[in-house]
């Protein structure tokens, strides 16, 4: 027997290894075995969620704090059907996971046996793509090109599908080096007279402003970015995925644009002359941004084609990787003052609006981030969750060298915690900060368990407002108001912590905020702040 | 306004679903679709006539292009294309009529691929119009039973779309 000779299941664990993996976040069950048996001795870590669609998140955290595609593992019928929102979540954010999945014994698909479900078809509209694979010969080709699909162009998640019978068979471990998807060419270079067209626009706009989204973390563009706002003097806005890609302590940082959007990014977009999309899809939440822009020059630089024109009528389209187009941007380009302009957003973003003093026993979200930035450090990953605790934070946050997550495009509740422990797995020599509501807690604090037994120290402030308030507010503004989201009921999150053995405090005044915060951020271990906010809280504050 | 797109995927399990639900889930229309393998047999040709203004073609085809197993996709103008459908009729037909129907086959120059006492059953190969035409004529006769294919498409003149 050739020494390359084994079984498909060791054949996914060596592949796994041969692409760099080192952790990957899990939940087994029966169809996934022969891969789990494996997978105990190889050295990667495997990090046991505590739900399924939690592997999939923390998947996703490791995947935006590493650059590589973030793995995650679940077993046949209801475990790969947990899965699916949190592939939903990263194909719509463009996150590069790979996915595997047990599947019942080949002989058995299509008869609905215990735990099977057609995931492939379940998954097919939020992946990239996916494999249901059969025939052993071909596993290492897949994994390759699952890694590949998953990491090139706009990444996006990849699944594979292994029946159980197939992850017995025998097959020739031969990692390939290289891939050819014959039908699979994403453009990188940008068009060269398309990169010069948006260099003469720059030359000639008078207002010009850019507008920055999460393309320029996955083509690794920051300090392309950087050079660009600064040697051409041109202000940046961001979309809720763009959010740290620019230093917020930079001059030419103007915020998150949008419908939950701040004042002077939103001022920007409406009194610009040239658009520069950078990576940014232009969601429907940016986009209110843009209403009645007219005579205005909009310039799309994505590496999807399919974005550009989708949302926005773009007038200089260029496709192709960020930093590439960049790079040879920044050959092109001279250097500008716009000093004017500049002055006139830096005007706006001063204006401050008073905070209101907050109702006895609440604390002022705002008020509370401000403490929290003051004592983060510089290079501080921090995961908000979905709804007002996502806002509250887009807008307040100030990141240095730190970095924002979230899931910006499905607005997935419960991807804080989990996207964290993927994020602190990824950098462990980084804080890494969760905000989130009693809500979106709720949906996620089972990993509170994950936390505890793999020592993953990260800090959690949950602000409780006994409502989903985000939806509240919607309901108040649309609706009357006795129908509200009321989350009567939710227990005492400092207890709940403390049951899970982590440490735990309750704020209720902000002049508790600054001990709190500090108690949590030197204790070197996980810890819970749970941080009492007002019901009547709105988002924007 | 109608598009008719070609298709080339890879001859995979799976593809046409991948296609066919691509179309679903962003609301476009598919008004017919055909499938076959080409002259390699790793590839397939999926010919779809779509219903939708510009924006929703140039989105159609974005998308198509994203899906990893299709190799290339084409929309030709209408009058650069060739078009074929083929249509299987059965009508009713007395002996009596018998010599009607059949120079209804001439003229439209139909096929008379079945025949018993009372019905015939005409077979053709043309452009969409003509038979829609074809069926206007043989109504009258009452129409047991109609079985049409989707539209293929192949470009006049020697351009072709190969991998």
């Amino acid at each position: 027997m050739s020494e390359n000779k084994m079984t498909v299941a060791k054949a996914m664990v060596e592949c796994l290894k041969a692409e760099g993996v080192k952790h990957v976040f899990g939940y087994p069950g029966a169809a996934i075995c022969p891969f789990y048996d494996e997978l105990i001795s190889s050295g990667i870590e495997h990090i046991l969620v505590r739900h399924e669609v939690n592997g999939g998140h923390a998947a996703s955290g490791y995947a935006r704090m590493t650059g590589k595609a973030g793995v995650c593992i679940a077993t046949s019928g209801p475990g790969a059907l947990n899965l699916i929102t949190a592939i939903g979540t990263a194909y719509m954010d463009s996150i590069p996971i790979v996915v595997i999945t047990g599947q019942v014994n080949s002989d058995q698909i299509g008869r609905d046996v215990f735990q099977e479900a057609d995931i492939t078809g379940a998954s097919e509209p939020f992946v990239k793509h996916s494999y249901m694979v059969k025939d052993p010969s071909v596993i290492c080709d897949v994994i390759k090109k699952a890694f590949y699909i998953a990491e090139s162009g706009r990444p996006g998640p990849v699944l594979i599908d292994v029946p159980m019978d197939v992850q017995l068979m025998e097959c020739d471990f031969d990692y390939p080096e290289k891939v050819e998807i014959r039908s699979y060419k994403p453009t990188t270079e940008g068009n060269k007279l398309q990169i010069k067209r948006v260099a003469d626009s720059i030359l000639k706009a008078e207002k010009p402003l850019i507008c920055a989204g999460g393309g320029v973390f996955l083509s690794d563009a920051k300090a392309e970015l950087k050079e660009l706002a600064h040697r051409c003097d041109i202000p940046v806005v961001n979309t809720m995925m763009g959010l740290s890609n620019l230093d917020m302590s930079d001059e030419h940082f103007f915020g998150m644009l949008g419908m939950y959007g701040v004042k002077a990014a939103n001022h920007a977009v409406r009194n610009c002359d040239l658009l520069i999309l950078l990576g940014a899809r232009m969601g429907d939440r940016a986009i209110v941004a843009m209403d009645g822009l007219e005579n205005v020059e909009i310039i799309h630089i994505d590496v999807d084609p399919a974005e550009i024109g989708k949302n926005v009528n773009v007038t200089t389209p260029v496709v192709g990787d960020i930093k590439v187009i960049l790079k040879r941007l920044l050959e092109t380009v001279k250097d500008e003052k716009h000093t004017e302009w500049m002055n006139e957003l830096k005007a706006v973003k001063c204006e401050t609006k008073p905070v209101p003093a907050a109702k006895p026993g609440t604390v002022n979200p705002k008020l509370f981030i401000c403490e929290l930035n003051r004592q983060l450090e510089k290079d501080a990953v921090v995961v908000s969750d979905v709804g007002s605790n996502q806002i509250w934070t887009a807008n307040n946050i100030y990141l240095t060298e730190g970095r924002f997550l979230t899931a910006g495009g499905m607005g997935t509740m419960g991807y804080s915690l989990p996207a964290a422990i993927g994020a602190k797995k990824a950098c462990p020599d980084r804080q890494v900060v969760v905000l989130c509501g009693d809500g979106s807690l709720q949906m996620q604090f089972m990993e509170l368990a994950t936390v505890m037994q793999h020592d993953i120290d990260i800090k959690v402030i949950v602000f409780v407002n006994t409502s989903l308030g985000m939806v509240r507010e919607f309901q108040d503004k649309l609706y009357s108001r006795e129908i509200a989201v009321d989350l009567t009921g939710s227990p005492d999150f400092d207890k709940i912590a403390q049951a899970y053995g982590i440490k735990a405090e309750t704020v209720t005044d902000i002049s508790q905020a600054e001990s709190a915060i500090h108690n949590m951020l030197s204790s070197g271990k996980p810890y819970l702040l749970q941080v009492i906010v007002d019901k009547e809280e709105n988002s924007i504050i | 306004m109608k598009h008719t797109i070609s298709i080339l995927v890879e001859n995979h399990a799976g593809v046409l679903a991948r296609v066919a639900g691509l179309f679903a889930r962003r609301a476009y229309n598919i008004d017919s679709l055909a499938v076959g393998v080409t002259a390699d047999e790793n590839v397939s040709r999926i010919t779809i006539v779509a219903d939708g203004d510009d924006y929703t073609l140039e989105q159609i085809l974005k998308q198509l292009n994203k899906l990893i197993d299709v190799i290339k996709v084409r929309a030709v103008n209408e009058n650069e294309l060739l078009t074929r459908e083929l249509v299987l009729v059965k009508v009713n037909c007395t002996p009596a009529q018998r010599s009607e129907l059949i120079s209804i086959a001439k003229i439209t120059e139909a096929k008379i691929s079945d025949i018993s006492v009372n019905s015939i059953t005409l077979e053709l190969s043309d452009y969409s119009a003509k038979i829609k035409n074809f069926e206007e004529l043989l109504r009258p006769y009452g129409i047991k039973e109609i079985v049409r294919t989707g539209t293929i498409a192949i470009q006049r003149g020697s351009a072709s779309l190969t991998i």
